[in-house]
């Protein structure tokens, strides 16, 4: 039985942090023409057309700087790293291969793809959250590891 | 110039939805994937808040060829649900799973000056850089 842990849930911020998110990707597309995948944007830097190298560094640069601008005016949220060194590492090298050779992440298939109903999206979406379901509950219930 | 401030704007306001959402900090986004423990659905809401938005602009964007900024309108091409879809999709979920980062909130982390987060970057950028080199490998057979 699923049992939900009330303490730890934040309807309203996740809400409208998700709002936020749906706001970007919907500027980006109706501004720029351009999909707001991270991955992509961030893959796109190994074979660059000379035109997209700026815009690509600048998107980046904004996801860098947005814990700068809220320093400005507010307390960081938490940003809690459980995992170690050699944990970090291993998973880092998935996602950068698994989000390359998948076409996408989070925003670029989850918010992106969803959001103009691409079955090729839901696809991706459903195989990267059923993976991590899964790996969550072998380590921390099979292996009982973290 | 317009398209670079606005993609700078852009990433910003992703970046601050990220941090005010929860999805920059790991321990909540394993919250939401263990669901055989306590679970915490929060981030089932930034989805559902991040695509009623997207919804509307998508389909605003379909209508469309061109952008407000004068841009063609790009939207992925490929139609095909393939093995590597699937296969990559899944390792990612497995990273994902593993350290509580994706992309996106990876980046605003590093921003946040968390040296994991800037282990769990270049390990990515490596990922990427190893699909490149597999791929034209592959290519020039």
């Amino acid at each position: 039985m699923i049992s939900i842990d009330w303490s730890a849930f934040t309807p309203w911020a996740s809400l409208i942090g998700g709002v936020l998110i749906g706001l970007s990707a919907a500027a980006f597309i109706l501004l720029s023409g351009r999909i707001a995948g991270i991955s992509g944007i961030l893959g796109g830097l190994f074979n660059p057309h000379k035109s997209d190298v700026v815009w690509r560094l600048m998107f980046l640069a904004g996801l860098i700087g947005a814990p700068v601008v809220w320093l400005a005016f507010n307390t960081l949220p938490a940003i809690e790293i459980e995992a170690g060194a050699p944990v970090i590492i291993i998973a880092g090298l998935l996602v950068g291969i698994g989000t390359r050779y998948g076409s996408g992440c989070t925003s670029g298939h989850g918010v992106c793809g969803l959001s103009r109903l691409s079955p090729r999206s839901l696809v991706a979406t459903v195989s990267f959250m059923l993976a991590g379901f899964l790996t969550v509950f072998l380590v921390r219930h099979l292996l009982g590891g973290n | 110039m317009k398209n670079a401030i606005t993609a700078l704007l852009v990433g910003l306001v992703f970046g601050v939805g990220l941090l005010l959402s929860g999805m920059a900090n790991p321990a909540k986004v394993l919250g939401f994937l263990d669901i055989a423990g306590p679970w915490d659905p929060s981030l089932a809401l930034v989805m559902i808040g991040a695509i009623a938005v997207g919804m509307v602009a998508f389909s605003m964007a379909a209508k469309r060829t061109k952008s407000l900024l004068g841009n063609d309108i790009k939207l992925p091409a490929s139609r095909s649900i393939d093995k590597r879809l699937i296969v990559g999709s899944l390792l990612f979920g497995v990273g994902w799973g593993l350290a509580g980062f994706c992309p996106g909130p990876s980046l605003v982390a590093l921003g946040a000056g968390e040296s994991k987060a800037f282990i769990f970057f270049i390990a990515m950028v490596a990922g990427m850089a190893l699909f490149e080199f597999i791929e034209r490998s592959r290519i020039r057979g």
